[in-house]
């Protein structure tokens, strides 16, 4: 596939990850945008469903890409204890490992979401799966364990009745896991080798389902941007040692965007923050109450900012002012964050209807529309000309079929 | 049926290495303390062949969660390499260590779920003897199996007697709540009683103390009379003046402790619940609580766990506590929080406890005022 921004290779790459991979929660920046061109648009199922197979369990956790090997998680058993880990072949879905494990802390969560809530993430070598019992699984990309975690054995009190969701970042060599509640609430840095705490910080003790955004430095340095219901913590991924706070609250569902150096938050609305090059320092470029997001969180493509809202509608904004551009009505509501690839959008509705919005369009366009007919709360997947999007049943790729 | 037989046992060198190697797996403990041992460890064991299944089934007998885990990951990558390979599982000895009770329940289950894996049919002929397992995931499958046969007497023959008999064999067994309330809709409908109160074991006789402040919600660490002098015949000073124990019974089925009850829908509160539960003899047991408030827990004066969450749901075993039974009175003592929030889906301000055994079989109190033991 032709890559249109060469910045993502380069960036990929350091982690040992190829061009078109989808490392972890909404892409290789985390910012739910893809180089990917030529995904189709005008979806019909008959020509764009390359293939779709069961999943053993339940799950909202999004699927990763590593070169030909999709990695998605799930949860089955009774009891949601049974944690899943799963590699099928891109090419046609055919499971290359399965591995199970028993659940170490809570498997209680509101019955929308799931135990298999929170996306892995992998540098390319070691895949990294945790689970909303707050369990977490090192394994090379051949299935073999390498180390585990069981964070609520732990730490007795870090858990939420309601389900975690928090998705694992890698900042700075570190793996960070947000373990965010009303009781116990904390995140910590792990050793990737082993999976030992580097550190570990109090965090407010807020139920929390948003994943960190990490911001690259001038001088090669990663921080790490944490959201909670108290704002940004930008953390230091070695240490966890606090670097700034925006203190001026952000919500716990939605998560920010980073993009050109400008954190959009959601807080008070949508709130852009300028972040200094060398990630030291910040100031509130503009807050915009139009831009409000709902459970989705926003996206931001070229010079215009993307949210959803909690009625489905689409606005866009104006990146340098926060101005409302346009808005667009589509069929909500939505559980999953949208991507963007080839200046379209694509958002999943929570009854399994893919939407297609072109961004060309002057004030968006819906382009596209498909039916996979079963409740669909994740952000997909782009990789080397597809989609991957999965349900509480099954796992899709959507792509033009003449690419397998 | 394939039945895989002569596995060739590894000799002693390959033993004491898989020994070791076990070792270290067991030896992981809280925070990754041994994951780097452990992970060498379990490189060495996923070399080993199917042979070394039960060894591994076995090294889980005693071992921590963690090691558990581990373990099965090494059984998970040996079986699936052997099968990838066209070969095979050593059906009988997994099946001999799957009736051996005294292993562990989690391994069992797991070689279970190899055999099923292997020769369905031969997994099918084992269900029967699980009616009665202390692995709570093997009885569930006898559990199924019989509410088949039930609904196959009730479908095919009109045989209601017969059902009633295979049904209330199978609540008898039941451990899981979906399967629990299935049987007892069933029996209601055939028009047999049921008494879920006995059958989980929830206690429904309690003195409660209350209302206590937590106001901004620091009635959670607050310290009221009732953790300093829990007798009965005490009184305390109470948000409204002074308070005394007065006797609580709740009718609900599943021994909902509801304290907005005795006190009204209030907010910003904290209330206690006592009772005392007698043992035939010390014991191990667990207190499984469901509740929705902040909410900590005392067993003989001893602060058993605690938690400051509010409204994030609640459900039956939602926590699961081991504790050591004395044998005589032993007195539990519960706290319960309400916060400030005024929301419809906040104005719980309840609990429901049970004590169990470790694969959630009620345990009884002996004590005869007890309502739920009076209806026996």
């Amino acid at each position: 596939m032709k890559k249109i921004i060469v910045t993502f290779t380069f960036a990929a790459l350091a982690y040992g990850l190829a061009a078109g991979d989808w490392p972890g929660f909404r892409g290789p920046l985390g910012n739910g945008v893809s180089d990917e061109v030529g995904l189709p648009v005008a979806l019909d199922a008959k020509k764009h469903i390359a293939w779709r197979i069961d999943l053993p369990g339940r799950g909202l956790s999004s699927p990763l890409v590593v070169g030909d090997r999709v990695f998605v998680t799930s949860s089955g058993g009774t009891r949601q204890d049974r944690l899943q880990i799963l590699c099928l072949n891109a090419a046609d879905g055919s499971v290359i490992w399965q591995r199970q494990f028993w659940a170490m802390g809570s498997t209680m969560c509101h019955n929308k979401t799931s135990i298999a809530g929170p996306t892995p993430v992998t540098d390319g070598r070691r895949l990294f799966a945790i689970f909303s019992s707050n369990d977490l699984f090192c394994l090379d990309l051949d299935g073999n364990l390498q180390w585990l975690r069981g964070m609520t054995l732990d730490y007795p009190n870090a858990r939420n009745s309601l389900g975690m969701a928090s998705s694992l970042v890698l900042a700075g060599g570190v793996l960070v896991a947000q373990v965010e509640n009303d009781s116990e609430s904390f995140t910590a840095g792990l050793d990737k080798q082993n999976g030992m705490n580097l550190w570990r910080v109090d965090r407010p003790k807020s139920a929390n389902w948003t994943t960190a955004t990490v911001q690259k430095t001038v001088s090669g340095g990663e921080i790490l941007l944490l959201q909670s219901g108290r704002g940004i913590h930008a953390v230091k991924p070695k240490n966890g040692e606090v670097v700034w706070h925006y203190a001026d609250g952000a919500s716990t569902i939605p998560s920010s965007a980073l993009a050109d150096g400008v954190l959009y938050v959601p807080s008070h609305g949508l709130t852009a923050l300028e972040l200094a090059a060398d990630g030291r320092s910040f100031k509130q470029k503009w807050r915009s109450s139009r831009l409000r997001p709902g459970t989705a969180s926003p996206l931001v493509h070229r010079d215009r900012i993307y949210s959803l809202n909690s009625a489905g509608v689409l606005t866009c904004g104006d990146v340098d002012s926060g101005k409302r551009l346009w808005q667009l009505r589509l069929d909500g509501p939505f559980g999953g964050s949208p991507v963007v690839a080839d200046n379209h959008l694509y958002v999943f509705n929570e009854e399994g209807m893919v939407q297609v919005v072109d961004l060309s369009s002057p004030e968006g366009r819906i382009a596209g529309e498909m039916d996979l007919g079963e409740m669909i709360q994740c952000s997909p997947a782009v990789s080397n000309g597809a989609l991957y999007v999965r349900s509480n049943r099954r796992i899709w790729k959507i792509a033009r079929k003449t690419q397998l | 049926m394939v039945v895989a037989l002569g596995f060739t046992p590894f000799g002693q060198a390959a033993a004491n290495e898989l020994d070791k190697s076990v070792a270290a797996l067991r030896a992981v403990g809280g925070e990754g303390q041994g994951n780097t041992a452990a992970g060498r460890a379990l490189q060495r064991l996923a070399k080993g062949g199917a042979g070394t299944l039960p060894a591994l089934l076995a090294g889980m007998d005693g071992a921590n969660p963690f090691a558990a885990n581990y373990l099965r990951g090494a059984v998970e990558v040996i079986a699936g390499n052997t099968l990838a390979k066209g070969g095979e599982l050593p059906l009988v000895e997994l099946g001999e260590f799957l009736l051996n009770r005294s292993h562990d329940a989690k391994p069992r289950a797991l070689a279970f779920e190899l055999i099923r894996r292997v020769d369905a049919e031969a997994a099918e002929q084992l269900i029967p003897g699980l009616l009665g397992d202390p692995s709570v995931d093997l009885r569930r499958e006898a559990v199924a199996r019989l509410l088949g046969q039930a609904e196959g007497f009730l479908a095919n023959a009109g045989n209601k007697p017969a059902a009633v008999l295979l049904y209330r064999q199978a609540l008898d067994a039941a451990r899981d709540l979906d399967q629990i309330k299935s049987i007892s809709g069933a029996l209601r409908e055939l028009g047999r009683k049921v008494n879920l109160t006995r059958h989980f074991g929830f206690l429904v006789d309690w003195q409660m103390a209350g209302p206590f402040h937590n106001k901004d919600r620091a009635g959670f660490e607050s310290v009221f009379g009732p953790e300093k002098n829990a007798d009965l015949s005490a009184s305390y000073d109470g948000m409204d003046g002074k308070v005394k124990w007065q006797g609580y019974s709740t009718g609900d089925e599943y021994g909902m402790v509801d304290f907005n009850k005795p006190y009204g829908d209030l907010k910003e509160v904290t209330g206690y619940a006592q009772t005392e539960f007698v043992s035939s003899i010390d014991r191990p047991a667990e207190l499984r609580l469901g509740c929705k408030n902040a909410w900590k827990i005392w067993l003989n004066g001893e602060l058993i766990f605690g938690r400051d969450e509010y409204h994030r749901g609640m459900r039956i075993d939602q926590y699961k506590l081991p504790v050591q039974l004395k044998k005589g009175g032993n007195t539990i003592l519960v706290k319960a929080c309400q916060n400030e929030q005024v929301e419809d889906w906040t104005v719980q301000w309840q609990f429901q406890l049970r004590v169990c055994d470790a694969t959630g079989t009620g345990i009884h109190s002996g004590r005869k005022m007890n309502r739920e033991v009076a209806a026996q």
